[in-house]
């Protein structure tokens, strides 16, 4: 009991990063229907951007709280401003062109990407992993078993569950509430229509990608405060195992997407718990698999309807 | 076909309506003022300027961090280096770049793309023409020279813009050649001449490089063997990608399943690679059907992203069952081939021995040349017959458009799955000549990277041209061979994809020649592909 509760609090925790990183995917594939597949890469930059800020302002496990947080939050902020960047960039330079052309182009374009952020972060930033001693230590225990096994969910874990829930509530406000995210809503119906009402749909689907690389910036500071080590190819797994959380959740959905990203931490950090750490990514890839053949519209997703 | 830089490679064969598509297309893609291709009442200059400036801002954004701190391992932990320097140059190479792309194409009245098109396709050249190329000429040489100077980029960025410089020379001197010999000889079959040439040269190979080059011989046998297996590579997969428009990014299990379906074979039952290699090809082809049933009814990009996660389940899976694959270390001594039974070995009854010569490593090296030279071969005239039969026809049915396909009759499950088994047979064939060639395989020669390469083959050639993928594994093997690029290698894979996507979406050679016609032939623009959620 003890231990799964523990495995529980774990799954949460990989969940809301794998989470944050879907919400790009579903925002993408909602509003112009490709496979963002560059967006896991867009998460490990995200990362590194973290990682220079945090070497940067210098802070340590060390730091007074109040100040820690204060530079927490001020590298947060620089990571998701410099990763929006790159994320406009690659839908500037590579998928905005292609609007029109068939249907492959744009995911074969994404795999390009994808190859080209991987290897200009591991030349520009070297190949060695990079560690990153621990900042936020320490924890509270929850319960004890008789065995002397404490269950605890770490400060780090609470932060990361809390600064996931409070983003996910003001980006769910900002699209139901806010002009631009009407835009959005309606670009992601009808791209033309809304055209011709006067929304200008190539800034709606730049934003959307901005926001997705700022969120996935998010979830790369999460991973790397939570695990401590990133190297350039973290974005491959991440954001396959994101990408399936998306469709597992329904592509399209940002309910969904948060859904299918908690749900595939959960049996990730299970599976690793009760039966292999080895094939814990064949259980990952495999749930890809399966809810693509037998449930391709998602949880929550709406059955997509081919028109000719 | 038009000449082979124009911006609109098939503006000749544009179909009806296809200005229409275009107007609407550029109605909905007009961007905001910075990124317009500038209004008339703006002065192009300023506006030139202006874009330019938010261009290097941009750059600026994305490169500071990145390339102007670099994390290294100090005493104490992590620290940052900085490198003001090379953010500089690459702001500074973006905003000239982009200064001199408005000025002279983008925001131009004239642009110099269209002076080029002008200069190959009409009969009367005017001196701004010769202007406009001798101005590209002059900044290939600029790149040519003036790189190097970047602490993070050695010598590599020279050898790039030696590449750059030759690629594009050849496409001039195709171009000046269709320009001359074009209007003599309309109907000259370019693509197989040029095959033709190939496949002579290919044959001869081994003789040349005995006479020429005895000392480097051993060296370009390897290399040829390691083009031609790229080459079988990409047109098994030009079946499935280019032939059926089927993303396929898990290729490289296939090919594992080959090697390893041989490897095992050998090591547990001691069958020899002849009897694996049909063995190997059709273990690949029922692994084909079997990953391929349930998920071809998938949507393309669905499909592709399931092939990558069947890719790396198959590595993890050999990673893993230690018992039977050996784990990460992998299986070693897989038996060599032999030349009708005999062994090529040193002493009585080898190979050497036998024929009265005497005894070399480089026969072996000849031998397996030849073997997969004829390996490559029959897949390519495999596949190209197979794109005549009614089957390949219903595989290009189905890439146009899937519903309509469907409307016609034609079985998409089975069309598919055929593109599918096919294609995973001849990497099955490749990866049992690639065990018996290395004579040792691990599962870290088949990850994603290498099925990312393979598709990246494919692409670069031409979806569905075969000589295209010959000429892209030509190049891509040069990159790789260019020591001082070793660390670029798949930077450049990666940015030739999407370069290419972008400016030539159907690959280097890109005209389609529809294999069944009416009356006449066309060639199938991009333009009247539609976007159909096949």
């Amino acid at each position: 009991m003890e231990y799964f509760t523990q495995q529980l609090i774990n799954g949460l925790t990989l969940g809301s990063i794998y989470g944050l990183i879907a919400i790009g995917y579903t925002m993408v594939y909602g509003i112009i229907g490709m496979i963002n597949f560059a967006h896991g890469d867009i998460f490990m930059v995200g990362a590194f951007m973290a990682l220079i800020g945090l070497i940067l302002v210098g802070v340590t496990a060390a730091t007074p709280v109040l100040i820690l947080f204060a530079a927490l939050f001020v590298v947060l902020v620089g990571a998701m401003a410099f990763t929006s960047v790159w994320g406009w960039t690659v839908e500037r330079i590579a998928y905005r062109p292609l609007r029109g052309s068939f249907r492959l182009a744009p995911l074969i374009t994404a795999i390009g990407m994808s190859i080209v952020l991987q290897n200009f972060v591991q030349i520009v930033q070297g190949a060695r992993v990079k560690p990153l001693p621990p900042i936020i230590k320490g924890g509270i225990p929850l319960m004890e078993s008789a065995e002397g096994f404490t269950v605890q969910i770490s400060n780090i874990q609470m932060i990361i569950i809390v600064v996931t829930v409070v983003l996910m509530a003001v980006f769910s406000l900002m699209i139901s509430r806010t002009s631009l995210g009407r835009s959005q809503r309606a670009c992601e119906q009808d791209a033309r229509m809304a055209a011709l009402l006067g929304v200008n749909v190539d800034r709606t689907i730049s934003l959307t990608f901005v926001f997705g690389a700022a969120l996935a910036a998010v979830a790369g500071m999460m991973f790397l405060l939570y695990y401590g080590v990133i190297d350039f190819f973290i974005g491959f797994n991440a954001g396959i195992k994101a990408f399936t959380a998306a469709v597992l959740g329904g592509i399209g959905s940002l309910p969904g997407a948060m859904l299918g990203g908690l749900l595939i931490g959960l049996i990730e950090t299970f599976w690793s718990a009760y039966f292999s750490v080895e094939y814990k990514d064949v259980a990952a890839f495999s749930i890809l698999a399966i809810t693509l053949i037998f449930l391709p519209s998602g949880l929550l997703g709406r059955p997509e309807v081919e028109k000719v | 076909m038009a000449a082979a830089t124009t911006s609109q490679p098939t503006a000749d064969f544009r179909p009806e309506g296809a200005e229409i598509q275009d107007e609407e297309r550029a109605r909905a893609m007009a961007g905001e003022p910075p990124f317009s291709r500038g209004r008339p009442d703006r002065n192009p200059v300023v506006d030139s300027l202006r874009d330019a400036v938010i261009a290097a801002v941009v750059a600026l954004a994305l490169f500071a961090p990145l390339v102007g701190l670099q994390t290294t391992p100090l005493a104490n932990g992590l620290g940052v280096l900085p490198r003001w320097g090379d953010v500089a140059v690459i702001v500074a190479v973006v905003f000239v770049g982009r200064l001199l792309l408005n000025i002279f194409v983008w925001k131009s009245s004239t642009p110099v793309t269209e002076s080029i098109a002008r200069f190959f396709n009409e009969d009367e050249v005017r001196p701004r023409d010769w202007a406009a190329i001798a101005i590209i000429a002059a900044i290939l040489v600029a790149i040519f020279f003036g790189g190097g100077s970047l602490t993070f980029i050695p010598a590599g960025i020279t050898s790039v813009g030696a590449l750059v410089a030759l690629l594009a020379l050849i496409v001039f001197a195709v171009a000046i050649a269709r320009k001359f010999v074009g209007p003599h000889m309309p109907d000259l079959p370019y693509g197989r001449i040029l095959g033709a040439l190939f496949i002579l040269f290919a044959l001869a190979l081994p003789a040349i490089t005995q006479i020429w080059f005895p000392q480097q011989s051993r060296y370009f046998l390897d290399q040829a063997i390691v083009i031609l297996t790229y080459v079988m590579l990409g047109w098994g997969l030009n079946v499935v990608v280019g032939y059926a428009g089927l993303l396929d990014l898990g290729y490289v299990a296939f090919y594992a399943v080959g090697a390893y379906s041989f490897a095992l074979l050998a090591y547990y039952f001691g069958l020899s690679f002849w009897i694996c290699l049909p063995l190997a090809g059709v273990l690949a082809a029922t692994w084909g059907l079997i990953l391929g049933f349930p998920v071809l009814r998938l949507r393309g990009d669905y499909l592709a992203l399931v092939t990558i996660a069947f890719g790396e389940i198959i590595r993890i899976v050999l990673i893993n069952w230690s018992d039977f694959t050996g784990g990460p270390n992998g299986i070693s001594n897989i038996p060599r081939p032999s030349f009708f039974g005999i062994a090529f070995e040193r002493g009585e009854g080898g190979f050497a021995d036998v024929f009265g010569l005497a005894f070399s490593p480089l026969h072996r090296i000849i031998w397996l040349y030849y073997i997969i030279l004829v390996l490559a071969l029959i897949t390519g005239a495999v596949a190209a017959q197979l794109r005549r039969l009614p089957v390949g026809r219903a595989w290009e049915a189905l890439r146009e458009d899937e519903i309509a396909c469907r409307s016609l009759g034609i079985n998409t499950i089975t069309t598919k799955l055929s593109a599918f088994a096919i294609g995973a047979m001849f990497a099955g064939f490749a990866g049992s000549f690639f065990a018996t060639r290395q004579g040792f395989i691990s599962p870290e020669s088949f990850n994603a990277t290498e099925s990312f390469l393979i598709l990246a083959v494919v692409v670069l050639g031409g979806l569905g041209s075969q000589l295209g993928v010959v000429i892209a594994v030509i190049f891509l093997n040069t990159v790789f061979e260019l020591r001082e690029l070793a660390e670029y290698r798949m930077l450049i894979v990666g940015m030739a994809m999407v370069l290419i996507m972008v400016w030539r979406p159907r690959g280097l050679i890109s005209t389609r020649q529809p294999s069944a016609f009416l009356k006449e032939r066309k060639a199938v623009s991009a333009d009247n592909v539609g976007q159909g959620h096949g």
